[in-house]
């Protein structure tokens, strides 16, 4: 069994999670890692992306958009500007961003709207898939 | 001596402006709870946030990125935080003090204010500053976003090179009745200032992509969670100064109230002692 190890998510307006864990998985810049117990010290910035708390009695979600994480080998810290466990999300809005920013990807024109648009997509898709896994 | 009439008069009006400060009080210290438990709860967030900032300074001494190397452009953007209200003691005066006392107060035509809060915008724009933008709507309910969007706002201009420093003028909230005016300086970040001690045993740290990135998407971050936790520290000042200012409003209206009182009272008895003269001394000169 791996080693434990704590983990705390916080966002601006609260402490989101603050618990042990024996693996975390979250989508960073370099694409989605995986970290157990006794990582090597790493700082790294988040995507939006569902993180994925591994605790002795099971696993849970949470939806991270943007932020950076402080990985150390008894401790990893998500510094995220929103974060929300999956049942504080509204569907029916994460899908009419999702319309929306894909509408506005089809007929993009400037370069700001499109990484805009993209970013957008990205925090609504990993909302809905965050309410599909619940 | 003032007529019965007049202190009477002068009596009722005072005690409709002690209920006032009385409701007021009650309504600011309803408010100051809220506004006390959000500034806690952001707490964790900026400290942590320093936290990470000091030891990501500390690791990469050597970096020449523009957020940290000072810049020859005279012109200083200063984001102040007041309230849309009044009635608050010293509140917003102390910070307005902040900027025209103090270092900033020499150079007056380089000074670019981000004002949030009526108060202190229209109090330096009376003495001449350029208000560059003007926040005050977001006083009322700070979210992050709102924090979010005046950096934003602010680091634009930075990195266009329209402004060499940013600075930061709010009160600060200790406790329920002290707050302190504050003013920190946000950009360029002195490493020197932050540079504590180093902690050797964990100084092994990777950053990817890599660390000039790292920095790039970190300290836009950290502004925000400075103006943020100023924002909600601001609203919990301001609603405890005016709970305290209400509170003396409230206790020296009672003062004035009891003085009254014995006035009326003896000016009352002093009427009734002249009446009840003058009544013997008619009857003394019928008799």
């Amino acid at each position: 069994m791996a080693d434990f190890f704590n983990v705390k998510i916080v966002t601006p307006d609260r402490v989101l999670y603050e618990g042990q864990a024996n693996m975390i998985e979250m989508n960073t810049a370099d694409g989605e890692i995986g970290v157990y117990a006794k990582h090597i010290p790493l700082t790294t910035t988040l995507e939006p992306g569902i993180v994925t708390i591994h605790e002795e009695e099971g696993a849970r979600f949470a939806v991270v958009h943007s932020g950076f994480v402080v990985i150390m080998p008894d401790e990893v810290t998500l510094m995220a500007e929103i974060a929300e466990w999956p049942d504080e999300i509204d569907v029916e809005r994460a899908r009419a961003a999702e319309d929306r920013a894909r509408k506005r990807l089809t007929e993009s024109s400037g370069d700001i709207d499109t990484v805009r648009a993209e970013l957008a997509l990205r925090r609504a898709l990993a909302r809905i898939e965050a309410t599909e896994r619940l | 001596m003032a007529s019965m009439r007049d202190i009477k008069r002068r009596k009722s009006s005072i005690q409709s402006t002690g209920q006032i400060t009385k409701a007021m009080k009650l309504v600011s210290t309803v408010k100051l709870q809220k506004a006390k438990s959000r500034a806690e709860q952001a707490r964790p967030y900026s400290s942590y946030m320093y936290e990470a900032m000091v030891d990501m300074l500390s690791r990469t001494k050597n970096i020449n990125h523009p957020y940290l190397i000072d810049s020859d452009n005279p012109k200083k953007a200063v984001i102040m935080i007041t309230s849309n209200r009044g009635l608050a003691g010293g509140y917003n005066n102390n910070v307005v003090k902040l900027l025209l006392g103090g270092e900033l107060a020499a150079s007056k035509e380089d000074v670019l204010v981000y004002a949030i809060g009526r108060k202190g915008k229209d109090a330096v724009a009376r003495r001449g500053y350029e208000i560059k933008a003007d926040y005050s709507d977001v006083i009322n309910e700070p979210e992050y976003a709102d924090a979010r969007a005046i950096g934003e706002a602010v680091l634009k201009e930075y990195i266009d090179g329209n402004i060499g420093e940013i600075y930061l003028a709010y009160t600060s909230f200790k406790n329920t009745v002290s707050h302190e005016p504050k003013l920190i300086k946000l950009l360029p970040i002195n490493v020197e200032d932050n540079g504590e001690e180093v902690n050797t045993k964990e100084a092994l740290m990777t950053f990817e992509p890599d660390e000039e990135e790292i920095l790039d998407a970190i300290i836009p971050k950290y502004i925000n969670s400075l103006i943020y936790g100023a924002l909600v520290e601001a609203v919990a000042s301001e609603n405890g100064a005016r709970m305290q200012a209400m509170d003396s409003a409230t206790s020296n209206a009672e003062e004035m109230i009891a003085d009254l009182s014995l006035k009326y009272n003896r000016a009352r008895q002093g009427a009734i002692t002249q009446e009840l003269t003058e009544i013997i001394a008619g009857a003394d000169a019928i008799s």
